[in-house]
């Protein structure tokens, strides 16, 4: 069953020099329970898609296009139609955003408890010992002691610390789905570690879904279950996480894949991406990575290729050299894993 | 091969509000020309004051910094001066470290023509068109003309590069130098700094928080691990991350996510006995790792500061310098000590 269902999502950003196609014709579904990484380099539209999930896009974003459909106890709403009290409720207690652990997302001048207790408040919890007790349950199970934290002013902790109680935070109302972006990026190597342990710990305690942006390709292999590629605003590629890393069909992915140098394994072929993203107020016609592509025909430049299903039925991508990416790149799963059917 | 830059038992101390730090704990490290060296380790852990250090930033609080065999903070008349400019930083963030006002070829010009690297004139055109060209940025033409804002972050932090290269520096330290830039170009700015080193003979350390960065850039050169100011384990890159010695490097390496699901998942990880990093303020005694070390021994490990010693292992193979108790003892390394490796 789909918790969040995103319909041909399309977002411009208004600018002096017109409008920026930032996100194009955005689809995908998020199950009960499900992990998500949307994974692509800065201004793929990773982030845009993901704060118009609970609506939080700056006032030059707008909507062009498409429906964000969310489902609970079998009901289904247009995110989009929301008035501003049912955008509160939702924004909490149904979808919760995880921003990354800077200050910037305390309020420095009140301490972590006075943030709960509004955050509380703002959803109609008005019992202080209720929510003493819900913020205590929550900061334990991110493994921070409430004695010392629920006192404490953000600049107080540190960016582990921080991380863990924004997390602890958004789960306060039940939310079904949390987004986070870029959880772990400015942490430590071992802090990094301890917040990819706690979100799967989580995750298999409370059930919630999770989608989470990154361009951090070790992250999603972490916790994804599925992943989705954007490059220029559009998802190139939309797979099972081990078809994406295996298998993957976009030659984007291939790209961004080869970019990342490993601790363990042969060093191999890593590589950069030649070229820039193109200039997302005026696209050319055709596909939008053909210039940076080294598998780019003639034919590329045509028109946007559609999203079609390659491999299997669960993994699609948006390229017509698919088949050729195929022959090139072939299955690179480690023989355990093909040997247990993947 | 010769030794170029020496930092011999060197501390830095600071004072902060609530007391005085050591935020750099007697380090020693020889460069040698042309080598590329890495410098690892977590906030906080000295390498970003270390670089300061090498780069003649900082004056040491105790301890000596040579360069071609000279203590540089007694040499006299410009021989301060003289080591600075053989020495060149590049930044973390290309868009704070380059003036915003200035075009591209403003901001080359001025370091040329302030230490007469060219004549004004046409001169400064050829030299600036020169080091666009050997930073990757062709045409030149199409850049000088150019302002920081106009530039992706990878070609400003090329420009960075440029304005570092324009006094002929012997060694480049490159503090984090890749961090802010898109993972999809990262490599070839580090192919770019590891081609100075190999065609002109430029030393560069790499100052960075990413091990597998690291290991990419350093994979013919040495890589050094810090810990709250020391410099725990150094040594050939390749051993280091295939079998590190030191129980924090054996930590951070198994620590590390890869971006392939079924190795990630399947890590063997270490266990810590503790996540909260000591406060600079109040370091454990002896080794200040053991109070998350799980190889510590009371009575051994919180009594002495252990050197930074080499480490011969029992088959022989893969020396390196490590500053741990138990793997000295034992002559193993804790990836082995610990069934990590």
């Amino acid at each position: 069953m789909n918790v969040l269902s995103i319909r041909d999502l399309s977002i411009d950003y208004r600018t002096g020099h017109g409008p920026v196609h930032a996100v194009r014709d955005v689809s995908f579904d998020v199950a009960a329970g499900e992990t998500i990484a949307i994974i692509g380099e800065s201004g793929s539209g990773k982030t845009t898609v993901a704060v118009s999930l609970v609506r939080l896009s700056p006032r030059s974003a707008r909507i062009t296009n498409g429906e964000i459909l969310y489902t609970k106890d079998g009901q289904t709403i247009d995110v989009r139609t929301l008035d501003e009290d049912e955008l509160r409720r939702y924004r909490w207690s149904d979808c919760a955003m995880v921003f990354q652990a800077a200050l910037s997302a305390f309020n420095p001048v009140i301490s972590i408890w006075e943030q709960f207790l509004d955050t509380a408040r703002a959803h109609g919890m008005r019992d202080r010992h209720v929510v003493r007790e819900r913020a205590g349950e929550l900061l334990d199970l991110v493994h921070l002691d409430p004695k010392r934290v629920l006192p404490s002013y953000a600049h107080e902790l540190s960016g582990g610390m921080r991380q863990r109680v924004l997390i602890a935070m958004s789960l306060l109302l039940r939310p079904q789905v949390i987004i986070l972006d870029e959880p772990t990026t400015a942490l430590d190597i071992l802090t990094q570690r301890s917040i990819i342990d706690l979100l799967r710990t989580l995750r298999e305690q409370l059930g919630f879904a999770m989608i989470f942006i990154s361009h951090d390709l070790s992250i999603a292999a972490e916790l994804a279950d599925r992943m989705i590629t954007m490059y220029a605003g559009t998802v190139v590629e939309r797979a099972p996480v081990r078809d994406l890393f295996y298998r993957p069909r976009h030659p984007y992915s291939v790209g961004l894949l080869r970019a990342v140098p490993r601790i363990s394994g042969a060093l191999g072929a890593v590589a950069s991406i030649p070229g820039q993203p193109p200039d997302l107020r005026r696209l050319r016609p055709g596909c939008t990575y053909q210039p940076r592509c080294p598998f780019a025909v003639a034919a590329c430049g045509d028109r946007e290729p559609d999203l079609v299903p390659v491999d299997t039925p669960a993994h699609d991508a948006r390229c017509i050299r698919w088949e050729a990416v195929a022959a090139a790149v072939g299955d690179t799963a480690p023989a355990a894993e093909t040997a247990a059917g993947g | 091969m010769s030794a170029l830059l020496e930092l011999d038992r060197v501390s830095r101390s600071f004072a902060v509000p609530a007391g005085r730090i050591t935020a750099v704990d007697d380090v020693s490290l020889v460069l040698e020309r042309g080598e590329s060296v890495c410098l690892v380790g977590e906030s906080g852990c000295g390498k970003t004051t270390t670089g300061r250090l090498l780069a003649g930033l900082l004056h040491p609080t105790s301890g000596v910094v040579r360069f071609e065999g000279n203590d540089v903070w007694v040499s006299k008349g410009g021989g301060l001066a003289a080591f600075r400019r053989s020495v060149q930083l590049v930044h973390q963030d290309p868009y704070a470290s380059l003036n915003p006002t200035r075009t591209v070829f403003q901001t080359l010009a001025a370091p040329l023509l302030r230490h007469h690297k060219a004549h004004r004139g046409r001169g400064v055109t050829a030299s600036a068109t020169a080091l666009l060209e050997r930073v990757g940025l062709t045409p030149a033409d199409d850049f000088l003309a150019k302002y920081p804002h106009q530039l992706s972050g990878g070609q400003r932090q090329r420009v960075a590069i440029a304005r570092a290269l324009c006094v002929e520096p012997k060694v480049i330290v490159a503090d984090e130098a890749v961090s802010m830039v898109d993972v999809s170009i990262r490599i070839t700015l580090l192919d770019l700094l590891l081609a100075l080193g190999s065609e002109f003979g430029v030393t560069i350390v790499l100052i960075t928080h990413d091990l597998a960065v690291a290991r990419y850039f350093g994979r013919a050169g040495r890589v050094g691990v810090m810990y709250l100011g020391r410099m725990v384990e150094l040594g050939r890159t390749e051993t280091l991350v295939s079998d590190p010695a030191h129980p924090y490097a054996a930590a951070l390496i198994a620590a590390i996510p890869v971006a392939d699901p079924t190795i990630t998942r399947n890590k063997e990880r270490v266990a810590l006995r503790s996540a909260d990093v000591p406060s600079l303020l109040r370091l454990p005694p002896g080794c200040s790792f053991h109070p998350r070390c799980p190889l510590a021994e009371p009575g051994l490990c919180d009594v002495a500061v252990p050197a930074l010693l080499p480490l011969p292992t029992i088959d022989g193979a893969g020396t390196r310098d490590v500053a741990c108790h138990v793997a000295q003892r034992e002559r193993r390394t804790a990836a082995e000590l610990l069934g990590v490796g």
